[in-house]
């Protein structure tokens, strides 16, 4: 793996779809310009993000117009982007769906939704259940949507899994401007929540959050590129639009995995037979199936 | 640390990001602001200085006939230190065409008319001026309750919501405003005399400290005693906060049909913007 991402921090417009697009395929223009191989937006990129009653409005069906744009724009540069999915089950999913040479080769509908605080992400979007990986040409990558990336299983299976990278797209509201907090404190908080998974899958890691405000709520930007060894390779200061530039590759991937053998040592079927206990004593009834 | 301060170029920064964000969404590069003498106008209409440049800002004094000329001379300072536009509208005669007229003497009722004529004249002056209304409500105000519903807290976008009165005058002292507007006693200026803190009975550091750590930080009313605040302050404000919750929401309205205002007809006013 030897792959040049374009990491775009966008402020989209707040459920309108054709100013997004146009956003999306500017950026995947410029990006192929410019040699990137890749070119990574954030979570509900194509709508904005507190949609509430316009979720259904903007949701898209797998091939629909502006998703087949962003198809045959792969054609040029794989793209990722995010965007609200109607299932054939008829449920509302927020979705992130990576296409490639023209195709969609696959979509991960968020696990972990918000719902507290100012967040209502379940009163008006069905969860996912799965972190299949993406198996693109220029890797496999594994996709957390925000909140997912606050949650262990999620990384875990990704490492399990062996991914090369984690996608981290997100809508991260700007939270913390305490005296003395060196920066944005929720900036910061996911500096050190994506170095950790960094360290501990032993991936790459692309963070692509947004900028601007939706009623008074400002995103944080905070875009960045971690290293297999937890060290930010690049990152988006500023709560501006903008573009990282970041190469990621397989030999910073072999270094860490020799350095620190943590995939060999991994001893997953303790894990495995620990929670198939906890399953059969019950520990689990009540919840989602 | 005390819990309170913020880091003031940070805060700054976000804010003129979210008047020049939020009003551009609209069309508007300008806006109208009351200024009273005080801190919370001047932070106002410096942050919108920056935003929109201090050509687009319209300041507007607007004394009734019993207002100290101190406060209008320091909002004059403001003006002068930041260069932008200013306005004065006496509203003695059309608060007195009611308040005379139907004899009105509680002080409270006196303030609240003022505070409504006020709010008209921005109103109407925000057409001519073609900007929105700014607000200087700090949160400290707002979660008390201490202010005239739709008079001084009514505005389009308001800069100040979630900043304690400590953090407005830290980003006073940050912007550099004429120590005319930090060093007094904050005063609505409705009698003469009156301070905020007499009036409240309590200081703002004693209860920015206190809501810090009951709202942001959800402590209970019991570890608060036990950390050493005056259990019947705590009540007292706790008690204020909830009486007023309804000037901090929009009117209520009955349901009946499958999707009303207010209720389950949910859009942020950022629709499609």
């Amino acid at each position: 793996m030897d792959c040049r991402m374009h990491l775009a921090q966008l402020e989209p417009t707040l459920g309108n779809l054709d100013a997004n697009l146009a956003m999306h395929a500017e950026a995947a223009s410029n990006a192929a310009s410019q040699g990137a191989d890749c070119v990574l937006f954030g979570e509900l990129s194509l709508t904005g993000y507190f949609l509430k009653d316009q979720t259904s409005e903007v949701a898209l069906k797998r091939g629909e117009g502006p998703l087949e744009r962003l198809a045959e724009l792969s054609k040029d540069i794989s793209i990722a982007a995010g965007f609200v999915e109607r299932g054939e089950d008829g449920q509302l999913y927020n979705a992130y769906g990576f296409w490639e040479d023209g195709e969609l080769i696959g979509v991960h509908r968020k696990v972990h939704l918000v719902t507290y605080g100012m967040f209502e992400e379940h009163r008006d979007l069905a969860a996912g259940f799965d972190f299949d990986l993406i198996e693109s040409k220029h890797g496999r990558f594994s996709v957390l949507t925000c909140e997912d990336a606050w949650h262990m299983q999620g990384p875990m299976l990704a490492f399990h899994a062996g991914a090369d990278a984690l996608l981290v797209p997100s809508a991260s509201p700007a939270r913390g401007v305490v005296a003395d907090g060196d920066g944005i404190g929720s900036v910061q908080t996911w500096g050190r929540v994506l170095s950790s998974w960094a360290l501990l899958t032993q991936t790459w890691v692309c963070h692509v959050n947004r900028v601007g405000f939706e009623d008074g709520i400002g995103f944080g930007g905070g875009t960045r590129v971690v290293d297999p060894f937890g060290q930010d390779t690049g990152l988006l200061e500023g709560l501006d639009p903008g573009v990282l530039d970041a190469r990621i590759d397989s030999a910073a991937l072999d270094r860490a995995r020799v350095a620190l053998p943590l995939r060999r040592d991994e001893r997953a079927w303790i894990l495995a037979r620990e929670l198939a206990k906890n399953a059969e004593a019950g520990g689990w009834e009540g919840k989602e199936g | 640390m005390n819990g309170l301060d913020v880091s003031e170029e940070l805060t700054a920064d976000l804010l003129v990001r979210f008047l020049r964000s939020e009003a551009g969404k609209f069309g508007f590069e300008r806006v109208v602001c009351g200024l009273s003498g005080g801190v919370d106008s001047a932070v106002s209409v410096a942050l919108a200085a920056q935003a929109f440049g201090a050509e687009n800002v319209l300041g507007v004094m607007m004394p009734y006939r019993t207002s100290n000329p101190s406060s209008e001379a320091d909002a004059r300072v403001v003006t002068e230190a930041l260069g932008i536009a200013s306005r004065k509208v006496d509203i003695s005669e059309m608060a007195d065409g009611y308040l005379e007229g139907s004899e009105v003497t509680d002080q409270m009722r006196r303030g609240n008319v003022m505070a409504r004529c006020r709010m008209i004249v921005l109103y109407d002056l925000s057409v001519e001026w073609q900007g929105l209304v700014l607000g200087t409500s700090n949160k400290t105000e707002i979660l008390l309750g201490y202010s005239t519903q739709w008079g001084d807290s009514a505005s389009a976008l308001n800069p100040l919501g979630d900043l304690y009165k400590h953090q407005v005058f830290q980003l006073a002292r940050h912007l550099g405003l004429p120590s005319e507007v930090i060093d007094k006693a904050p005063s609505a200026d409705l009698f003469e005399g009156q301070t905020d803190e007499d009036e409240l009975g309590f200081t703002y550091e004693e209860v920015d400290r206190l809501l810090v750590k009951m709202i942001d930080e959800r402590w209970t009313e019991g570890e608060l005693v036990a950390e050493g605040f005056n259990e019947s302050f705590v009540r007292l404000v706790a008690g204020r906060i909830a009486a007023n919750q309804y000037k901090r929401l929009p009117p209520i309205i009955a349901k009946l049909g499958p999707r009303s205002v207010t209720h389950d007809f949910r859009y942020l006013r950022s629709w499609g913007r």
